[in-house]
């Protein structure tokens, strides 16, 4: 497809998009949460059930909204009247659904989670008025579980591709200025300004550059990116290419972790789709623009999220981190320059080329701008992926959004940022979310991953878990790391096992605070943390435990209780 | 210079030094474990951190020093940090330092007695010990991965130093340990058994099996190959226990091969020569030395003039040789003296004397640094020379282009980025095509040849047999490949040719010489640092053994004994008349021992029986002969021939001095007493002399011999041993003020009209090429653990890694022969046959075959060919026409 063809394919897309509307249609989230709850059953009972009543209905399989909690989710569709969406529906509920709702037109409250669209269904409320979704604020998960992943018409009919459109008629410099205002930063963790990554990346010199997608997606308490991957992929192609465009790199790659089976498969099949139909490849649209991406799949070990240690397992090498200086935008893979960004992060770039700097920037604190996606799990009765605006209260996040404690039990502590995060107590959860704030307390908003504790959660245990993972995925290479985290690990298991000694706490703090300080990178600077912070916290938690040998909470995970 | 603070107190660094460099140059003590000066820094026992202002807690070690940094060392976060770690090493490693070999020179325990550690804490910490299994497959050293703390050093240093990275990271985590690829014994991988790694470890995790440590050691040459490796003798009562490389050395720089290093126990070995033996009734008898040399005297006196014949040795001092010569030709009035040079460079030294006026190497070692262009042809080197081997390839990791032209898939091939696969006798046609490339798209250097070179107009003229057609059919190369290395040579200057006994053992040896300096001098690749010829020489002192006159056509120092005025003056200090005519060749020598024309042999330090091709003939000649005289430190194959045995000295038990393939003339130190009754070879034929009635062999020591080397040898004048205590000294070396030539032809060439020679030449095939009856190519050569026959066969660690000869087939041709790997299989040749096993593999291509000759027990030099070169008569020992045949069972 050439530039001048775009806008009539667009148009074609966007009349395809409102035709699809003039019919009944019936949606399926089959992402992977979906999947693993038996959304495909579902699937299978929606087109038997198609099927054996002759019904002229379209069935769309589409990714995955961020309403984990209650998947598989079903929508139906019948002109004239909203969307239904639906949660939990299994294969019978499915059918008991599709009975009432598509041959009689009588949608069924009873597993009804909200409509999208005009109109009102009685005793059903509209989707975003769904506690679940009330206080959020949802850009780059707009379209997941709207559309069909791999179908590049839906992506255009829905916006896609305006934001490069745009960036084609700027200049490079002009791109990153954008990026620069609104304000953008690194989603993965670090929170560096986007747009002065790219400048850097720009502004060094080297034979080739490249755009690394960081899809490894390593916390524990993290599916967000691979939500993203599954359910909007075109977003993350094009945000790369836009990418390319403003530091002059022609070549990409999307690092996902090898168990993400599902967003391999969809990104393969849209990096497809975009090259045969001109958005990748060695003239973008006729333009003269070459921008390719390919895909590459990790090998397991949580360091290769690392930025250096990504590049390094990319090249072959042992997935170890690099000394930076160098910096990645200076001398990256390949020792070119490269710029490593989040999944999230580039989700976001299409969209602030699309609708403005200023757009983005509007929500927000002053120094954490626009919405973050998070990952809601643990304790909560509501979990999911979720967007909110930066600023949001970890309060109203647990309780408005996650609907509170399950079970009727109380909220004991929040564990923020996957593994190298840290802890916050129930009695701080008014803190606001971002990136400064999070810091400052200890806790780190690292990749989003937000995990309710109750109040049956023994701190020990967690702690202990955190400590088997930062054994298990050192990667070797400097002493203090290597024997640091088989010397915490052991303590905490002793700990746990009601074995340990009261010079125990005293020994954890040490070994945690030099190791903050001497290990070469960023895993082994962080792991101490979470420790750390359930001995500030909970202490007599590991006082019950040491003196007499038994865990306080006495619940299921520690063995010695 | 920049200006850092390290601690308050003012230091000055140079740009580009680490923080840890500078302040341990500075004398301040920084603790550190996986640092090594020799390696680039890793950052991994983060135990060198310190603090620096504005920047917060780095490692000192990568962290690159900037003007007016302000640099704490010993801050309480550092000091604690650095405890735990070190606490952390010692939960997880053995704690029995006094059994350990390691004891007292164990940087762990340096940085544990620094660092200190927190009694309470650390009793507190959880043991980890470690439980892998110790590798003790080397026999040299033994892997302890319970004594290791995973600094990275070893894998570093066989990666960065030895430059083929046999050794790595394997797993992750707390399981992480050193392995080999597939994580198998050490000696089942490609470690070549150098001992880089076990000298730089710096706990007892690598450590030498040869536990005694020395009481003292004596500076010295090694006694291996011509590479001459500076080396420390580590002796011990009267043996020598170990061996260290002399890390200020600019010819190794301390490195050493695992010949140099873990080779020595021969010296002590119990089947040395300890006594005079005389043969009789076949048998050999313990004499005396009065006895002995009575003998010797009188019998030497029946066969003075040409039915004499001596050989001097390429493995002793330039003493001993020059007292070998001197008495063949003032006493036994012959110019029949020679050396194993014959077998090996002497094309070099005719080819090189022809085009540039000096038969010796061009450059010194240390230009492999310089080269932007190496090529590297007929030449295994870090088989045959190792330690040169391993500076070609750290010059490759730095960005120098590599070309390597062998027949064989060497293991440098892996390394370059050209392999040239030429045919076994295709250089000419290889290197003349390269030529013609060169010359016709206008890459040769025009101004050079106008003023420095001669002859150029005929050497072009020759050039038009070459076209790439011709070179692509003779040689099996590619074109493009041909036209690649060609214009690669010529414009990645400067460029440096490296070849040995691939170009020269040839029928056309002294031709396929020319054909190279022809390429230096086509491109000005001559006479400059990075560029010139190297040749490889052999052994430790075969550039010796020449220099000192060991040849029939030369006294010492390439002086015709042709020259009237030359034989005048050694007449006028040797005190006698001497022979204007230039005596008999190696080979032609017993040749002429079996025609009845040559009867007494004097055999200094060799072992022809078994090294010479078609050595058959040696052997028989050597039975023919009426009085054979063999010197030696073993009883070697050549010796069985003797009627005469007198054990002599080896390196280890001597004073005196080697030259090198780079022209370094250096001191040989005695470092133990001679074994058993040996004696020096200088004194040896110095008494055999004396008791003949001669004058002019009362040498005290060798130093005096040097003294009179020097008075007739110009290029030798400014040599003293008093000089050569300090340092080696690159002849010519004219005064004593003069500083010796590392770099030759730099201004002029040493050609009697000042130009280098350009040589036309013509294709030439072998003299034996592959027939129906032997359809197979035959080249043979080295290992890297053995030195010819009698000295590594000695050292059970070197016959452990190399237990046996075996002929190299390709599985193609193995496949067609009903061979298999392993197979008893006979090699026959139009002279001879030999039954050895076979051991199948892609290194060699269709239609060859390889074999060593460093096992008595598989004499290969019985088949090989002895077609000599006829300027050079240098035998063709690296094409044979054989026949491989399966044998028939037993053993």
């Amino acid at each position: 497809m050439m530039l001048k063809d775009f806008e009539a394919f667009r148009l074609r897309a966007m009349r395809e998009w409102q035709e699809m509307h003039l019919k009944p249609f019936v949606t399926v989230g089959t992402a992977s949460c979906g999947r693993s709850v038996g959304a495909l059953e579902t699937l299978d009972a929606v087109k038997d059930f198609i099927a054996k009543h002759s019904v002229d209905c379209n069935v769309l399989e589409v990714g995955c909204m961020g309403l984990c909690y209650c998947e598989p989710i079903m929508g139906i569709s019948v002109p004239g009247a909203p969307r239904v969406f639906y949660g939990k529906v299994g294969a019978e509920e499915a059918h008991e659904i599709l009975e009432q709702h598509l041959l009689r037109g009588k949608p069924v409250a009873k597993y009804a989670l909200g409509t999208v669209g005009d109109g009102i269904v009685d005793g059903i409320q509209n989707l975003f008025e769904n506690p679940f979704f009330k206080k959020q604020l949802r850009r780059v998960l707009s379209r997941c579980g709207f559309v069909e992943p791999t179908n590049l018409n839906h992506y255009i009919a829905t916006g896609g591709y305006e934001g490069f459109l745009k960036a084609l008629s700027m200049e490079p410099t002009q791109i990153i200025e954008e990026l620069k205002n609104s304000g953008l930063r690194g989603r993965g963790g670090a929170g560096f300004p986007t747009g002065l990554k790219w400048e850097l990346a720009r502004k060094s010199t080297g034979d080739e550059k490249y755009i690394v997608c960081n899809g490894a997606e390593g916390d524990i308490g993290a599916f967000m990116d691979r939500l993203i991957m599954e359910s909007d992929p075109y977003s993350v192609i094009e945000g790369m290419t836009i990418a390319g465009l403003a530091v002059g790199a022609k070549r990409g790659y999307i690092y996902v972790r090898a168990e993400y089976e599902l967003a391999f498969h969809v990104l393969e099949k849209a990096i497809s789709t975009a090259t045969q139909h001109g958005l990748l490849g060695r003239d973008i649209l006729g333009t003269g623009l070459q921008f390719e991406v390919e895909l590459f799949k990790a090998a397991g070990m949580y360091i290769c999220g690392e930025e250096t240690a990504l590049m390094n397992s990319m090249e072959g090498q042992r997935g170890t981190p690099r000394l930076r200086p160098p910096f990645p935008t200076q001398s990256g893979l390949k020792g070119m320059p490269t710029v490593v960004n989040n999944v999230k992060t580039l989700a976001n770039v299409p969209l602030i080329l699309r609708n403005g700097a200023s757009w983005f920037s509007s929500v927000g604190t002053e120094k954490s701008k626009g919405t973050v996606v998070l990952s809601l799990s643990g304790c909560v009765e509501r979990q999911g992926v979720i967007e909110v605006p930066m600023g949001i209260t970890l309060r109203e996040v647990i309780y408005e959004i996650g609907g509170g404690i399950a079970n009727g039990r109380k909220l004991k502590a929040v564990q923020t940022g996957g593994p190298l995060g840290g802890i916050i107590p129930e009695w701080m959860i008014d803190l606001t979310l971002d990136y400064e704030t999070l810091r400052d307390v200890g806790s780190p908003l690292g990749s989003g991953g937000i995990i309710a504790l109750d109040d049956r959660t023994c701190m020990v245990d967690v702690a202990r878990a955190f400590a088997e993972f930062a054994k298990k995925e050192s990667c070797g290479y400097c002493i203090p790391c290597r024997l640091g985290t088989a010397q915490i690990f052991q303590i905490l298991d002793e700990i746990a096992k009601g074995h340990g000694k009261p010079s125990d706490v005293d020994l954890l703090v040490s070994i945690g605070e030099a190791m903050k300080v001497s290990c070469f990178c960023a895993f082994g600077q962080g792991v101490p943390n979470i420790v750390l912070a359930t001995l500030k916290h909970f202490p007599n938690e590991y006082e019950e435990h040491i003196r007499s040998g038994r865990c306080p909470i006495s619940c299921k995970l520690s063995e010695g209780g | 210079m920049l200006t850092i603070f390290i601690n308050g107190e003012e230091v000055k660094a140079k740009s580009g030094r680490t923080i840890l460099q500078v302040a341990l140059d500075a004398g301040i003590y920084i603790p550190h474990l996986c640092y090594h000066p020799d390696l680039t820094p890793a950052g991994i026992c983060r135990l060198c951190i310190v603090e620096v202002e504005g920047k917060g807690i780095v490692a000192s070690c990568q962290a690159v020093v900037e003007d007016g940094m302000r640099v704490w060392t010993e801050t309480p976060m550092v000091q604690k940090a650095r405890q735990v770690s070190l606490e952390l090493i010692l939960t997880n490693h053995m704690g029995d330092c006094l059994s350990c070999p390691k004891n007292n020179e164990c940087k762990l325990q340096e940085v544990a007695s620094y660092i200190g550690i927190d009694e309470e804490r650390f009793k507190q910490l959880r043991m980890l010990a470690p439980q892998f299994p110790i590798d003790d497959s080397n026999p040299f050293f033994i892997r302890d991965p319970n004594r290791c703390v995973l600094c990275g050093i070893c894998v570093r240093t066989c990666d960065e130093i030895q430059g083929i990275g046999a050794i790595n990271y394997a797993f992750s985590g707390f399981a992480t340990t050193i392995a080999t690829f597939g994580n198998k014994p050490i000696v089942e991988s490609i470690c070549e058994s150098c001992g880089e790694c076990v000298v730089r470890c710096p706990t007892g995790a690598l450590t030498p099996k040869e536990r005694r440590k020395p009481a003292k050691e004596v500076k010295t040459i090694c006694t291996y190959c011509g590479v001459g490796c500076s080396i420390y003798l580590g002796v011990r009562g009267n043996e020598v226990v170990s061996v260290r490389g002399v890390k200020e050395s600019p010819v190794n720089e301390g490195r050493l091969c695992v010949k140099g290093r873990f080779g020595y126990s021969f010296i002590n070995s119990q089947d040395r020569l300890s006594k005079p033996l005389i043969k009789r009734d076949g048998k050999f008898v313990e004499v005396s030395w009065d006895e002995a040399l009575d003998i010797v005297a009188s019998e030497f006196s029946k066969y003075k003039g040409n039915m004499f014949a001596a050989i001097g040795s390429s493995r002793c001092t330039n003493e001993d040789n020059y007292v070998i010569q001197k008495f063949a030709r003032a006493v036994m009035q012959t110019n029949n003296v020679e050396n194993c040079a014959r077998l090996c460079h002497a094309p070099t030294v005719t080819g090189l004397n022809i085009a540039f006026g000096t038969g010796g190497g061009t450059n010194p070692i240390s230009d492999i640094d310089n080269a932007s262009c190496i090529f590297v042809i007929g030449s295994n080197t870090p088989v045959a020379h190792p330690v040169v081997g391993i500076r070609i390839r750290r010059a490759k990791r730095r960005g120098a282009t590599l070309i390597v032209a062998d027949p064989r898939r060497i293991e440098l091939c892996k390394h370059a980025d050209i392999w040239l696969n030429l045919r076994p006798g295709s250089d000419v046609a290889l290197l003349m095509g390269m030529a013609k490339v060169i010359y016709e798209q206008g890459l040769h250097d025009e101004k050079f040849i106008e003023e420095r070179c001669e002859n150029f107009e005929a050497f072009v003229e020759s050039l038009k047999e070459f076209d790439l057609d011709f070179v692509e059919e003779t040689t099996g190369v590619p074109r493009d490949r041909i036209i690649q290395a060609a214009t690669l040579y010529a414009t990645r200057k400067p460029s440096l040719i490296i070849y040995s006994l691939g170009i020269t053992e040839h029928s056309h040896g002294t031709e396929n010489v020319l054909a190279l300096a022809n390429l230096a001098m086509l491109t000005g690749n001559i006479g400059k640092q990075g560029a010139g010829v190297m040749p490889l020489r052999g052994q430790n002192n075969v550039q010796g053994a020449c220099d000192m006159g060991c040849i029939p056509t030369a006294f010492p120092g390439y002086q015709p004994v042709k020259d009237d005025e030359v034989r005048k003056k050694f007449e006028e200090a040797w005190g006698c008349k001497l022979s204007g005519e230039p005596g008999l060749t190696l080979v032609e020598m017993f040749r002429e021992a079996l025609n009845g024309n040559v009867k007494a042999f004097y055999i200094v330090g060799m072992d022809p029986a078994y090294t010479v091709a078609d050595a058959s003939m040696v052997q028989e000649a050597l039975r023919k002969a009426e009085f054979v005289v063999v010197q030696d430190i073993f009883m070697t194959g050549t010796a069985q021939f003797a009627h005469v045995v007198l054990p002599a000295t080896s390196f280890a038990e001597k004073d005196g001095t080697f030259t090198n393939l780079e022209r370094r003339v250096q001191l040989v130190r005695k470092a133990i007493e001679p074994i058993g009754e040996a004696r020096p070879d200088w004194w040896i034929t110095c008494e055999i002399a004396r008791r003949m009635g001669a004058k002019g062999f009362d040498y005290s020591h060798p130093s005096e011999i040097m003294e009179e080397i020097a008075r007739l040898t110009p290029s030798f004048a400014g040599i003293s041993f008093k000089r050569l205590e300090v340092e080696g000294i690159q002849w010519p070396c004219i005064s004593p003020e003069h500083m010796g030539t590392p770099i030759l032809h730099v201004e002029r060439f040493n050609t009697p009209t000042g130009k280098g020679h350009f040589s036309p030449l013509h294709y030439k095939p072998p003299a034996e090429v592959p027939d129906d009856e032997y359809p197979i190519v035959l080249t043979t050569g080295r290992s890297l653990y053995h030195f010819h026959l009698a000295m590594t066969r000695r050292v059970s660690g070197l016959m452990a890694l190399h237990p046996e000869e075996r002929v190299w087939i390709n599985p193609q041709d193995a496949m067609k022969l009903g061979i298999s790997d392993g197979d008893l299989v006979k090699v026959i040749s139009r002279r001879g046959e030999v039954l050895t096993k076979a051991r199948v593999t892609e290194e060699v291509a269709q239609g060859t075959a390889f074999m060593t000759f460093h096992f008595y027990e598989v004499p290969t030099n019985i088949i090989t060919n002895p077609a000599l070169c006829p300027i050079a008569k240098t035998p063709e020992f690296k094409v044979t026409a054989v026949r491989i045949e399966k044998a028939n069972g037993g053993s």
